[in-house]
């Protein structure tokens, strides 16, 4: 095989699992990253990683039901043949990992501890304490050092990718990047080029991210054609702590291990929460959800919180929004065994120790299931077909997104502890996708990507370059100032409740920034580490994002997932009477049919430059393995509406299409 | 974090930050003080945060914003560590009002010492994952496809390992080092990056290696599959810059931020270093 080279953008887990697959595949890789890839914001997740085990299948779980719960949980806006694929890779990525080091917890047996999580029933989840990304992303990291010493990695750390090399016919033949010390652009000519750069959090100003997720990588392939999907699908974390910096992840797994979510009774009750009793409690989540308690899917978590703080006035703090997540029933032992890290992480910032008092959390944002569009090849199965050159293939050809930037797998809403797998699934899936696709261009690869096309491209980044350090004449925009605008806005209307009358307000008001953002004035003009240039440039490439969010909220009027418009939400059943109450539950799922028709829907958003806009239209959601059904957790009338809906599930297989009971017996 | 200090009930209106600075790795370095307006709940990363909006010294001279490296804003990506109050940590988790209780004054930020300083805060710390290599700190795994799962591990193992596995190369036990040296070479003239990289490599890999990579060669020989390089790595610890040179100040542990057992570590390390020793006189 004559040599081969990849670039791939980005060293979290998903880039680090590109990187090795490839590499043993034969294939050179040129790894560009922002920081050392061992820094990457993968480190930041804590809880665990997902798949169907040895236990919960003696319980009655297999892969299936993982997948179910996944699209149930992202309330069927996900793909389902990646999904299938995922769920059944999902015990054989644990594996991989565990022969790899990961230091899981073990049970007493020496088996791999696992804890449940949200949006399931069954404990599914793997960890390593309560720092898990950062162990995963450590054993990746690992191996790709161990490539990089037999020559087969080149890592390019302190690099900011600045755009793709594309020929006349549209293909990406490789990458420009910014050396972040020297300020020098170079030229990656490639065979093909990954994108795995991870979220854009930092478009909200203050997230869980790392300063890292500017969504700056993803916003210049969409800006080069790439399409962007499901925008607006934006998930804030239910707990996380306040902080003037950052807002910091506090694990669902706090729950997982039997955290109580609750506020005092009586609205800012003075007295210390231990000296509050039982009866004056209010664990909200408990009482609305008994089947799922504490671990409701996200989305239902954090409106409940931001509900009970906002609309029911019952906020632990009078100045400031918080619940309690209480800790202190678990003997100390056993929460340092499974939740240290992240206690620590508690008593470090707030300085207060969780073991001994409850901690005050509020949502916030944290991940996005959106991302840049890719296509995949669906197999005889219904998983993906291994190996087909399409698979994460953006809808440019030789480029490819993976791992958080992608948009197929967690739908309206990710469950916990599936996005470390979609992450190390997505990179090692597509290594024999990407060596397929380099064989079917032989002849036109990196070492003869044409001159005029790497020359253009350089121009373009240096002259952007440049045309930042000379400034605006009369401007003295100061990015960090627009980027706090930005954020603030972006976290007012586009979070937790979203309504139409302030995504218009905020469409205009984030044009209207996005123009002062392009004549930025900088306070650093030198050519050696100008931080103050790269963060204008990601300030700038914010916008694009920050438009398809807004403006695919503004056009789904609905409510799926993360994304809630009050206006557009389906009503309880009311009636007592059992013959209204059945109507009122016929109507509910016609309602319901009715919506799907017109919002199950990716999203798709492509830039246009000339307008400085995206403009949205909509694509079918492979949907053909498990039929839609009402996301009812909590609903008042469940069980009538659930009634009415396998009613019709049940006519449905008996003019022979397909339901879920008949598939997840197949 | 209104809980952390209740008793500060004095809070300043303005603080007073003195950062030691460079321009560039040939250029002298200066002082420079800012003064910032003081908010609750602050940390070093918002104070260098609205340092850089303002980009304008305490005398209201306009000029560059302070470069710093940082990360994950929650200590576990290792990126922001300098020295701060004389001292080597996380700028993340050094919390201002605890900072104001020591010196109410001022607070003193600085590079690290023992790395090249690239621009103010910046330091290149290549050296520190350079030693990772020296030690094969990685399981050496036939293939990446699926075989299986790993060995069964007890409880007690990975209560073992999970400690050393936490290191985040921040590089904090190597500041505090009395044995770890500064070594900035530039690059000659008319020498090519390539060149440039391996005389780097080459000073490297002969000067000490320092705690963190020791203790990631303890914590891959205890692995069941990781053991299998276990000598080639006792023997790396056992050349110049190895082990030996470990003068037992005992500071590392005293500075890691995750609390990491290095002098334990190190310890482990030196038995193995003698045990292989002894054996290669029998062989």
């Amino acid at each position: 095989m004559s040599e081969n080279r990849v670039v791939v953008i980005g060293g979290g887990l998903a880039g680090l699992a590109s990187t090795m697959k490839l590499t043993e595949l034969g294939v050179h890789v040129d790894l560009i990253s922002l920081t050392p890839v061992k820094r990457s914001h993968s480190v930041c997740a804590q809880g665990g990683i997902n798949s169907c085990n040895d236990q919960t299948r003696q319980l009655g779980d297999n892969e299936w039901k993982h997948m179910d719960d996944t699209v149930y949980g992202g309330d069927f806006l996900n793909h389902q043949p990646p999904v299938k694929e995922m769920a059944y890779w999902a015990p054989k990525v644990i594996d991989l990992m565990d022969r790899l080091g990961v230091p899981f917890n073990r049970t007493g047996e020496g088996f791999i501890d696992r804890r449940r999580f949200g949006g399931t029933l069954y404990k599914r989840t793997a960890f390593a304490g309560a720092t898990t990304g950062q162990q995963l992303l450590y054993a990746l990291d690992e191996q790709v050092r161990r490539r990089e010493a037999e020559g087969m990695v080149r890592k390019f750390e302190f690099w900011d990718f600045c755009g793709l090399i594309q020929d006349d016919a549209g293909r990406c033949r490789g990458a420009i990047a910014q050396d972040m010390v020297s300020m020098k652009f170079q030229a990656f000519p490639a065979d093909a080029v990954v994108v795995a750069t991870g979220g854009c959090g930092l478009v909200y100003g203050r997230s869980t991210m790392s300063v890292f997720c500017t969504g700056s990588a993803a916003a210049r392939c969409f800006k080069a054609g790439a399409k962007y999907g499901n925008g607006e699908f934006i998930q804030v974390h239910p707990t996380a702590i306040p902080g003037a910096d950052k807002l910091r992840l506090m694990s669902e797994s706090a729950r997982g291990e039997g955290g109580r979510v609750w506020v005092p009774r009586t609205p800012q009750d003075p007295r210390a929460p231990k000296a509050i009793p039982e009866n004056e409690r209010f664990y909200f989540l408990e009482e609305r959800y008994p089947k799922y308690g504490n671990l409701v899917p996200r989305d239902i978590a954090t409106r409940e919180i931001f509900d009970i703080c906002v609309n029911e006035g019952l906020s632990v703090e009078s100045d400031r929004q918080c619940v309690y997540l209480d800790l202190t029933h678990i003997p100390r032992q056993e929460l340092d065994r499974k939740l240290g890290g992240i206690l620590e992480i508690y008593e470090k910032f707030q300085g207060v120790d969780p073991r001994d008092e409850p901690m005050k959390i509020f949502p916030a944002v944290h991940y996005s299931m959106g991302g840049l569009w890719a296509d995949y090849v669906k197999s005889a199965d219904g998983g993906l077909e291994p190996g087909a050159p399409r698979n994460h293939m953006t809808n440019i050809d030789g480029l490819y997104a993976m791992g958080e930037c992608d948009y197929h797998y967690h739908g309206a809403n990710r469950l916990g502890a599936n996005s470390l797998l979609s992450c190390i699934f997505t990179g090692l899936f597509t290594g024999p996708s990407i060596v397929n696709h380099i064989n079917s261009h032989s002849g036109a690869g990196y070492k003869n990507v044409p001159q005029s096309d790497i020359d253009a491209a350089m121009k373009r980044e240096q002259d952007r370059h440049d045309h930042l350090l000379a400034g605006t004449p009369g401007s003295d925009e100061n990015p960090y100032l627009i980027h706090q605008e930005l954020g603030d806005l972006m976290t007012r209307v586009a979070t937790v409740v979203r309504r139409n009358d302030q995504l218009t307000d905020a469409l205009e008001k984030v044009d209207e920034l996005h123009k002062r953002a392009m004549r930025v004035s900088l306070s650093d003009t030198g050519t050696w580490t100008n931080q103050n240039v790269i963060f204008a440039k990601s300030v700038q490439d914010m916008f694009p994002i920050a438009k398809a969010i807004l403006k695919g909220a503004f056009l789904r009027d609905e409510c799926r997932g993360a994304h809630y418009k009050p206006e557009f939400e389906k009503p309880s059943l009311t009636a007592e009477d059992p013959v209204e109450r059945r109507r009122q539950a016929e109507e509910w799922c016609d309602a319901f049919e009715e919506n799907n028709r017109k919002y199950l829907k990716s999203t798709i958003a492509t830039w246009n430059e000339a307008t400085m806009q995206p403009e949205i239209t909509y694509e079918d959601v492979d949907t053909s393995l498990i039929p839609p059904r009402p996301r009812l957790y909590g609903l008042v009338g469940a069980e009538d509406i659930e009634k009415v809906w396998k009613e019709r599930a049940a006519a449905l297989a008996n003019q022979g299409k397909p339901t879920v009971d008949m598939l997840a017996h197949a | 974090m209104i809980a952390l200090e209740p008793s500060a009930k004095k809070r300043p209106e303005f603080i007073n930050v003195r950062v030691r600075r460079q321009d560039a790795p040939d250029k002298e370095p200066y002082w420079e003080l800012h003064k910032i307006r003081y908010e609750t709940e602050m940390n070093v990363i918002s104070v260098l945060q609205r340092i850089a909006a303002q980009a304008k010294t305490k005398d209201g001279k306009k000029v560059n914003p302070v470069a710093w490296d940082c990360g994950c804003l929650e200590e576990v990506c290792g990126s922001c560590t300098m020295v701060i109050n004389g001292k080597v940590r996380q700028s993340c988790s050094a919390i201002v009002d605890r900072l104001l209780v020591d010196n109410p004054d001022e607070i003193v930020l600085e590079p690290m010492t023992k790395f090249p300083v690239i621009r103010d805060l910046v330091v290149d710390r290549q050296r520190l994952f350079n030693s990772l290599k020296r030690v094969k700190a990685w399981v050496p795994v036939d293939s990446y496809y699926d075989m299986g799962a790993g060995e069964r591990q007890l409880m007690a193992q990975q209560e073992q390992n999970y400690p050393l596995s936490q290191c985040m190369s921040c590089g904090c036990c190597l500041e505090a080092c009395p044995q770890f040296n500064k070594i900035e070479l530039t690059k000659k003239q008319g020498e090519t990056d390539e060149a440039f990289e391996a005389r780097k490599k080459a000073a490297y890999d002969e000067s000490f290696i320092g705690a963190h990579a020791i203790s990631q060669a303890m914590l891959f020989n205890n692995h069941p599959t990781g053991k299998s390089l276990a000598t080639e790595r006792v023997e790396a610890l056992m050349e110049p810059g190895g082990v030996q040179a470990c003068g037992n100040a005992q500071n590392c542990v005293a500075v890691c931020p995750k609390e990491i057992p290095l002098t334990t570590s190190i310890a482990r390390a030196g038995r193995a270093a003698t045990v292989r020793a002894i054996k290669r006189w029998f062989e």
